[in-house]
């Protein structure tokens, strides 16, 4: 994708800096010259559109900080002093919230959009792992900045997460105490989450940059699968996608205000309305609902460090993707089979979502007790249900990702991204 | 080759844009990518980019308004005080937006010291009236920090009885002037208003 | 065949949905709050109904720690006068703090005294710690009111129905001594006692005292107390929706233009 510059600094001061740190240059390179396949479509938009979130998340919650104390005595009081006293305190406070969420939905799309096209196949692994790899600082941030406000599903999540990694036989000990410092969640855990949860955004902003370039030195994928073999399949990034991925962004912002402004708590969970006591667990701990497959993945293997390897293996399937998938052909466009089975995974997700947010011997089917009860618990449970998307969860990576590629018969690609747009084919 | 559809493509477009009377001529359709530069300064683009500019500003307000003091820090900003508490020749010291307060009941004799040397050379030169409410020269409500390097003076000490500073030996008269040492001002009087005869608001 | 994945998804989520949270307690009534939906504001003397209700028979027990006397002058509030934008001015809400004692240090000896409330003090505590809290309530210290309405399922609506929903104990529940039965708290045993009764508080402006009166006056200044910012925080939606619906529409046109001799 790379040809040599088109830049021509217009006037004495652009010539002076391009001499000296040429960072116009690398603007026009990347965002105003940059050659864009012609086809994309409006999935296309969410990389813009998580690009907005982290700087909205970074510019609320730098300002929040400011505000934000990091102790057991105080970070209650202190969110709700932001709520209450700080000018534009619950507005910073709701949008840096709902922004966690709008943040993920973005990015379960978006990795959607490339499981669905094919973007982590050849040559794009890199960009993919890079894009995993920002995914896990993600979920990584949004735990420890929900552990912040101290608030009872704050502290008792904290506990639950860490007390995971106790699973680890011989280690495990030794490492939920250095990560707590202390006998258990405490003071000293939530300092350190604070420090982490400020520094992790500007380590995630670093490897989009990563991501960034690695995506500029290959090329984006498009819709058809197949790379722009010519000039007239791309055009300049600007004003094209531009304007494309600003019309995209603002749309989304009016989801994010609609959820801000009239439903700020419809993503957040009531008892952590309740200061922390850590004498009184919950009657439900559930973590965020970005984190519910995880979570029913989790508590769907009986064994407490099986079911730690499993929640973790779910996440490694996604970094070996480029890996497991065997197809010649990247686009689901072209691959009926694998279209069907993506469409089962999406739906095994929102299930798998669901079940993560039930209790495990809560009847799914109200009412009906099936007297099957394997591995103790009634066949009519969201523990059972959890367990056979868990199933499917592993084949769509394992089993059905290899042997698709190598069994299917996928329909004719097109000769050029041109053509099928041009010549009026039949779209996704 | 695809000329017909670019025809039928801009003329969609045109209509969408709801400028259909704007002559979409063939020879715009023939010349797709060189001829017609699609970045050239239209209206729409020009509002879509205000209406970004007008949007950032009104988003970024509230970023720069959360650093202004807030809500309770505003509530202690106005205290008020009850003077039948304090003795002629006696000073209370209260915390006022966090700094010391002096309010004073000066003695007739201190209030006609002052006033002697209304006109006397001095660092900062004002008169005794023109630190008090009129009609009430007996109360003195000053600022506690020496406005020197900001520490707090005591009361009575120094050759004129006003206040002196043991920081750097700044001594400041009965109507808190400063007379002798380093500081280049006056105690400060800050803001305050009497709301009956035995209660004043300060700030 | 997507259209069977589909139907079969959504059947799913229909199936699933019903199955709420694990509690055999009653739904709460629905009650139709002047503050609810997208246009909902706060009534202004509902508030300072509620507000009394409050005062005299709630926070006997319960603290509300996070509310100051001069939140209830603040605009969206009980007391809020346009004449005094300043709430620490308000005379009404000066009278209100003075008539509340709150414990101090006396600035010359030290000791611990009580003196009359400013606006800028907050509401006082019934109990000065915890332990005695729990001590003079059978184990079980009354919760702080002031995020009542968010802190739990069903906000107000659950509130104003727990208030109402004291009886006899259900068929197979007994009750120890100092426990009462609620058909709306989640399990049923409840520590407080029934706290309202008819005309137990006498409203300024005429309105009836009956239980249900109280109860729903009580909740919406406790959903008040919850989210005091609530209007403002719609009315700021309501601007920014419809400045970011004409702008999607503007940059709608501003893209139709870019793209009108491309075909992609």
């Amino acid at each position: 994708m790379s040809g040599h510059s088109t830049y021509e600094p217009k006037n004495g001061f652009s010539r002076w800096l391009d001499a000296r740190l040429p960072v116009g240059r690398l603007v026009w390179d990347s965002f105003v010259d940059y050659p864009t396949p012609r086809n994309l479509n409006y999935w296309w938009t969410f990389g813009g559109i998580l690009s907005l979130c982290l700087g909205v998340q970074i510019l609320t919650g730098v300002v929040l900080a400011m505000h934000y104390t990091a102790s057991a005595a105080g970070a209650f009081t202190s969110v709700e002093h932001i709520m209450r006293d700080v000018n534009y305190g619950w507005l910073l406070r709701y949008t840096h919230a709902n922004g966690a969420s709008m943040f993920f939905i973005a990015v379960y799309i978006h990795m959607l959009r490339g499981l669905y096209y094919g973007s982590y196949k050849a040559p794009r692994e890199v960009l993919w792992i890079l894009g995993c790899v920002i995914y896990g600082l993600m979920m990584a941030t949004a735990f420890m900045g929900y552990v912040l406000p101290w608030g009872q599903m704050s502290f008792h999540g904290a506990v639950v997460i860490t007390n995971l990694l106790g699973a680890f036989p011989i280690v495990g000990d030794a490492i939920t105490t250095l990560l707590w410092g202390g006998f258990a969640v405490d003071e000293p855990t939530l300092k350190r989450f604070f420090s982490l949860h400020y520094l992790l955004p500007f380590m995630i902003a670093g490897v989009v940059v990563l991501h960034v370039w690695a995506l500029h030195v290959v090329g984006q994928n498009n819709p058809t699968g197949i790379d722009p073999k010519s000039k007239s399949d791309t055009l300049p990034f600007t004003p094209y996608a531009t304007v494309k991925d600003g019309f995209a962004m603002s749309v989304f912002l009016i989801l994010f205000a609609v959820f801000v402004f009239f439903m700020p708590n419809a993503l957040g969970h009531s008892d952590n309305y309740i200061p922390a006591n850590p004498l009184v667990t919950p009657t439900h701990i559930v973590p965020e609902w970005y984190f519910l497959p995880f979570y029913a993945i989790l508590r769907a293997v009986p064994d407490k460090l099986m079911g730690v390897i499993a929640m973790f293996g779910a996440i490694v399937c996604i970094f070996a993707l480029p890996w497991l998938d065997t197809s010649k052909v990247k686009s689901m466009r072209y691959r009926p089979q694998a279209k069907l089975y993506f469409f089962i995974f999406l739906v095994v997700c929102v299930i798998l979502g669901f079940c993560g947010a039930k209790l495990p011997d809560d009847q799914v089917i109200p009412g009906l007790v099936t007297n099957i009860t394997p591995l103790g618990s009634d066949l009519n449970s969201f523990v059972w249900l959890s367990r056979i998307s868990t199933l499917y969860y592993f084949a769509y990576f394992l089993v059905v990702t290899p042997l698709l590629g190598l069994m299917e018969k996928p329909l004719p690609t097109p000769e050029t991204i041109s053509s099928p747009v041009l010549g009026g084919e039949h779209k996704d | 080759m695809h000329r017909k559809d670019l025809r039928a493509a801009s003329v969609v477009a045109a209509f969408w844009k709801g400028d259909l009377k704007v002559a979409h001529t063939a020879a715009d359709a023939t010349n797709p990518v060189a001829g017609d530069d699609p970045s050239r300064r239209d209206f729409i683009h020009i509002a879509a980019i205000t209406a970004a500019a007008g949007g950032g500003v009104a988003a970024i307000w509230p970023f720069v308004a959360q650093m202004n003091p807030s809500a309770d820090t505003l509530a202690l900003a106005s205290v008020e005080y009850d003077l039948t508490k304090i003795e002629p020749a006696q000073q209370v010291v209260i915390n006022w937006r966090g700094k010391p307060l002096f309010i004073r009941n000066r003695t007739t004799e201190q209030i006609a010291a002052a006033v002697k040397d209304d006109h006397a050379a001095m660092k900062d030169p004002q008169t005794d009236a023109e630190r008090h409410k009129e009609g009430k020269p007996e109360w003195l409500i000053l600022v506690g920090s020496c406005t020197h390097l900001g520490c707090v003076p005591t009361v009575g000490g120094g050759d004129y009885g006003g206040w002196f500073c043991p920081c750097h030996g700044s001594v400041y008269d009965t109507s808190g002037r400063i007379r002798k040492g380093p500081a280049p001002k006056n105690l400060v009087v800050p803001e305050y208003a009497f709301l009956s005869d035995t209660k004043v608001k300060i700030g | 065949m997507l259209r069977k994945v589909t139907l079969l998804a959504a059947a799913l989520l229909l199936v699933g949905g019903p199955a709420l949270a694990n509690t055999t307690a009653h739904e709460p009534e629905p009650v139709a709050f002047s503050f609810e939906g997208p246009f909902g504001r706060f009534d202004q003397a509902q508030l300072q109904r509620g507000y009394k209700v409050y005062r005299e028979v709630c926070s006997a027990c319960h603290s509300m720690n996070l509310l100051a006397f001069r939140n209830l002058g603040d605009r969206g509030g009980p007391f809020y006068d346009p004449k005094y934008p300043n709430p620490n001015d308000n005379p009404v809400v000066k009278a209100l703090a003075t008539d509340i004692q709150v414990p101090d240090i006396d600035g010359e000896t030290g000791d611990a005294i009580t003196r009359p409330a400013t606006p800028a003090d907050h509401f006082p505590s019934p109990f000065p710690n915890v332990i005695a809290a729990k001590a003079s309530n059978g184990g079980l210290a009354p919760p702080d009111l002031s995020l009542m309405a968010k802190a739990r399922e069903g906000g107000p609506e659950y509130i104003a129905s727990l208030l109402q929903g004291f009886g006899p104990p259900a068929h197979g529940v007994t009750l120890a001594p100092g426990q009462h039965y609620n058909k709306y708290f989640p399990g049923g045993i409840i520590g407080m006692a029934p706290p309202l009764s008819p005309d137990k508080v006498s409203f300024d402006d005429g309105t009836k005292s009956t239980v249900r009166q109280q109860a729903d006056d009580v909740a919406a200044f406790l959903m008040w107390a919850a989210e005091p910012k609530m209007e403002e925080r719609k009315e700021m939606g309501f601007s920014v929706l419809i400045f970011l619906v004409l702008f999607s529409g503007l940059l709608y046109a501003s893209y139709r233009r870019v793209w009108r001799n491309e075909s992609h």
